[in-house]
């Protein structure tokens, strides 16, 4: 498992990462890299304090994210991620609107229960409706060493999910060095590709669950774009990448569309291939478009639902 | 032996950190002989969408402080511009005043601001009221604050001016973006420091130093601002300033105040001149048995 791949010179990883901050995007490609970074959310609520109202809000707010009408009208987002419980109330709300129903799964967000429930858990969902699954890996697992365990896993989830979508999430805060994250997305490609044809996108690698700092930095998700870049150089099969958590500001999801476009190029740039899990951000990607299609700036409470 | 020239460098208070803008300009502030005295930021029209929303983060914490400790904070801050009665005295003679007169602001500000300290914990008292209504209900009006409040500070008095309506704003409990004239950046930036070190929560002042014209429209047409207080602008100024307003019910107070005027405690510091800073909610409570 990535035997012939140099250990990753975290201070180097940091000064690429940096570097994509460092674009100028203005006018009409702000424009685009808005409505692209809003067609690729995963648009997600993750609380014990989620109701059955509150996630139908969600929902309309996922199919209409704008709440005024532009001349250039405001995409869809690409799914809505809750827990398996809600599931079926997302999946109503949502349907015939091709915005899709992800369900977190495996004892999100610590994984830390026995294999059975976390699969029975992952059928459930999927049973209610969930177009693609979010689990999680064991981090304890991987930090011991014992990669086979985390490669059993990922395996056993993807054999219930069968044409579901499928992200794993890695919990990059917890994995401690750069080079773990990287050893363990490489783990959790090869797992999953292992004598299987993955279709593009039939995977993702995903970030982190939201529940600890630090989240989606920059250095991680290039540590994972890395990892899939390496992987379609051999093999020729497109893998998606999810950054999620902390990603609040537009500016920041652009920085992310910049660094996918410049690690991976244009046949990432897709909600097919590339996710970002958030819920505040929308409300400032539609804010930055209110600014560049009326020259002034929304009040927060023009544009929050919730 | 002799030294080399330490020069300052004036930065934009933005949400509790002295920042540069983020367009990269400066400009040179000068004494009255025209020698070299600091550099200091030129705001951007960025740079003030950063203040508003930091002035909007910070909105909470400082409005919902008891307005005893809103005044105790300013009171700090008038503690503090006392210990540097020097540093404003001469930055006030640098722009071109005499020494006695220079001293006379200074005083009248420090004051000003213990004034303003007062008021925080008193205004309701005189502003709220208990309203006579037919039916078996108390009926209470009282002032609150408005939200983010923009002031466009004169250049003159420079330092009386961005003390009374930074304090007053502050007072009422609104955050504050100060949009401070080239002639008075160096008083802003000092006034920064007193307030960064008077307890200031984060946000609930920011200083933009500069050019006023091209920031009108950007602070004047962000939503995010409820009130916006100018004064010694130009007739066209404030023409954009409404403009940009329009959109969204937001007020825009022009305050006509001569030298004069603005030392005089009687208006500056009436309930009359603070009521621009608050808004009013009424509240019927049943009156029970």
């Amino acid at each position: 498992m990535g035997g012939d791949r140099h250990p990753v010179d975290a201070v180097m990883l940091a000064r690429r990462a940096a570097s994509f901050t460092r674009r100028s995007i203005k006018s009409d490609s702000k424009q685009s890299g808005l409505r692209l970074a809003i067609s690729m959310l995963d648009l997600t609520t993750l609380e014990g304090a989620d109701s059955p109202e509150l996630v139908r809000a969600l929902c309309q707010r996922a199919i209409h994210p704008c709440p005024v009408s532009l001349d250039m009208p405001v995409p869809p987002v690409a799914a809505v991620c809750v827990y398996p419980k809600l599931v079926p109330v997302v999946r109503e709300s949502l349907l015939g609107t091709g915005v899709l129903t992800a369900s977190v799964a495996t004892s999100f967000p610590s994984g830390q229960s026995p294999l059975d429930a976390r699969l029975a858990e992952t059928e459930a969902a999927i049973a209610a409706g969930a177009d693609e699954i979010d689990m999680v890996i064991s981090r304890g697992a991987f930090l011991s060493g014992r990669f086979d365990e985390v490669a059993a896993e990922v395996r056993a989830v993807q054999d219930i999910c069968g044409q579901t979508h499928l992200k794993v999430i890695l919990e990059t805060g917890e994995l401690a060095t750069p080079d773990n994250i990287r050893r363990c997305a490489d783990l959790v490609i090869e797992a999953a590709s292992r004598e299987r044809d993955l279709a593009d996108g039939a995977l993702f690698v995903k970030t982190s669950t939201g529940k600890i700092s630090p989240a989606a930095t920059m250095p991680s998700v290039l540590l994972l774009l890395e990892a899939v870049r390496d992987h379609f150089r051999g093999t020729g099969v497109r893998v998606g990448v999810k950054p999620a958590g902390g990603i609040r500001k537009s500016k920041a999801a652009l920085h992310m569309l910049v660094m996918v476009r410049e690690t991976l190029g244009q046949d990432w740039l897709t909600p097919k291939l590339f996710r970002i899990g958030a819920s505040s951000l929308l409300d400032d990607l539609v804010r930055q478009l209110l600014w560049t299609s009326r020259g002034h700036y929304a009040a927060m409470h023009d544009v929050a639902v919730t | 032996m002799s030294r080399l020239e330490v020069i300052k460098t004036g930065k934009l208070w933005i949400g509790g950190t002295w920042s540069r803008s983020e367009s990269g300009a400066t400009f040179v502030v000068e004494d009255a002989k025209g020698q070299t005295v600091a550099r200091c930021a030129l705001a951007s029209r960025k740079d003030s969408r950063e203040a508003v929303e930091a002035a909007r983060a910070g909105l909470p914490a400082w409005r919902d402080a008891t307005a005893m400790l809103r005044g105790q904070v300013l009171y700090r801050a008038a503690e503090m511009m006392e210990s540097r009665c020097k540093e404003f005295t001469e930055a006030l003679c640098d722009a071109g005043m005499n020494l006695p007169a220079a001293r006379r602001e200074v005083e009248l500000s420090v004051d000003r601001m213990v004034m303003l300290a007062g008021w925080c914990d008193k205004i309701h008292q005189i502003l709220g009221c208990q309203n006579s209504v037919v039916g078996p209900y108390h009926n209470f009006t009282i002032p609150q604050a408005c939200g983010v409040v923009v002031v466009f500070c004169p250049e003159e008095p420079p330092l009386l001016s961005m003390v009374t309506l930074i304090g007053a704003a502050m007072g009422m409990g609104n955050t504050v973006v100060a949009a401070v004239p080239r002639s008075a950046a160096m008083l802003g930036v000092l006034l920064g420091e007193v307030l960064a070190v008077s307890d200031v929560p984060s946000g609930a002042a920011n200083l933009l130093t500069g050019d006023i014209g091209p920031l009108l429209d950007p602070l004047g047409g962000h939503r995010e601002v409820a009130v916006m207080v100018s004064s010694g602008l130009s007739k066209s100024a404030r023409t954009t300033l409404r403009l940009a307003a329009a959109d969204g019910i937001r007020r825009v107070h022009t305050i006509p105040w001569t030298d004069a005027d603005w030392a005089d405690d009687t208006q500056t510091c009436s309930p009359w001149f603070l009521d621009q800073f608050v808004e009013f909610k009424t509240m019927w409570h049943p009156a029970g048995v």
